[in-house]
């Protein structure tokens, strides 16, 4: 196949020095929204790990909104979340309610 | 674990393992109990906890699929592949792979043919996760590469990186059910190619641009710049290649460049 095309290294110069330099340059991406982890929102028992099956971490939170306890949210939207008795969500692992 | 008096491993395990997942075979000989029923009763609480852990490892791992389908659809039809492809490693992470080949076949789900399709980025998204962690290839790095050595530059693919086809808008479709907010119609009615890449410690699923997937496929397979650039727009002949080459770069699909010797 290469036979039928040949792409000269002058060319190929370009084109890489042209992308490199684009850098951050936007591409066709369809990732899944953006996500962020969010301390002290779980319900016990309910809070994620994205390490799949047979680990160790999901779902292993013994109180609600345990404050190391993470759930993946919407981006943005983590620490605008109101819970009872005055919490908050928080990007950063809490002290609050953990398990004693 | 061995008991001190039980048999040796493998002419105990047969026998007690192989009926776990086939609920037509009997009770294997040597389950007992107080009582005449106590063994089928006890054994039935193994094959019960063997079946529900494997299909929660499989909602685990295919969470769009579920969500497309739905918690009892899926579990039946999960019920059904873990009888006929049962794990082959104890790593839960590492199950499933058949999966996407078995809802190909099922007839079931053949009025949505694209679900074999996301339940395949579904498994390389898992696998991308567990995958070893490398630095992706920085941008200087290939800038600095001499002219004369690019159409023979061997690209090296980073662990993590998959590259995956589909006739069906499965990119969309997958985005969409991994998503928490609702979904809405899908228009898309294009073939969609995926690429997985986890540069650092968060996975990313892209959609390819025409002809990327064969690019990107003779580069991970080691096929050289030149060749793999021209391959691509020989198939596809609206393939972009500085957009294919910026675009894997961001994703950081690749690890490092073997420049050949002059």
């Amino acid at each position: 196949m290469s036979t039928k095309t040949v792409i000269g290294a002058a060319y190929l110069a370009s084109v890489v020095a042209g992308a490199v330099a684009a850098g951050a340059m936007t591409t066709t991406a369809a990732q899944a929204q953006e996500k962020e982890k969010c301390y002290g929102v779980a319900m016990a028992g309910q809070n994620d790990c994205a390490a799949g099956p047979g680990t160790t971490c999901k779902g292993t939170s013994s109180v609600d909104y345990q404050g190391n306890s993470w759930k993946l949210v919407d981006a943005g939207t983590c620490a605008s979340m109101e819970l009872p008795e005055n919490r908050m969500g928080s990007l950063e692992p809490l002290e609050r309610d953990l398990p004693s | 674990m061995q008991q001190p008096n039980s048999p040796p491993g493998a002419a105990f395990a047969g026998p007690f393992t192989t009926p776990l997942l086939d609920p037509d075979r009997p009770t294997p000989p040597g389950v007992g109990g107080p009582g005449e029923k106590a063994g089928d009763v006890r054994y039935n609480v193994y094959r019960n906890n063997v079946t529900v852990s494997l299909i929660d490892a499989l909602a685990d791992t295919f969470p769009a699929v579920r969500r497309i389908v739905g918690e009892t659809f899926f579990r039946d039809m999960a019920r059904l592949y873990v009888r006929r492809e049962p794990p082959r490693s104890p790593l839960l992470f590492d199950y499933g792979h058949g999966f996407a080949a078995f809802i190909d076949g099922f007839e079931h789900t053949r009025p949505l043919p694209w679900l074999g399709d996301v339940a395949r980025i579904e498994r390389a998204w898992l696998d991308a996760y567990h995958a070893a962690d490398r630095d992706p290839l920085a941008p200087e790095k290939l800038a600095s590469a001499p002219q004369d050595a690019l159409p023979a530059l061997r690209f090296q693919p980073h662990p993590a990186t998959r590259v995956l086809r589909s006739a069906y808008p499965a990119v969309t479709i997958f985005a969409a059910n991994r998503a928490s907010g609702p979904v809405g119609k899908i228009l898309e009615r294009d073939g969609e190619d995926a690429l997985v890449t986890r540069p650092a410690l968060d996975v990313f699923v892209r959609k390819l641009p025409p002809g990327g997937a064969v690019f990107l496929t003779l580069l991970c397979t080691g096929k050289p710049l030149g060749e793999a650039a021209a391959a691509a727009g020989g198939t596809e002949p609206g393939f972009d290649l500085g957009a294919n080459i910026a675009g894997m770069m961001e994703a950081g699909a690749f690890a490092d460049i073997l420049v050949p010797d002059a």
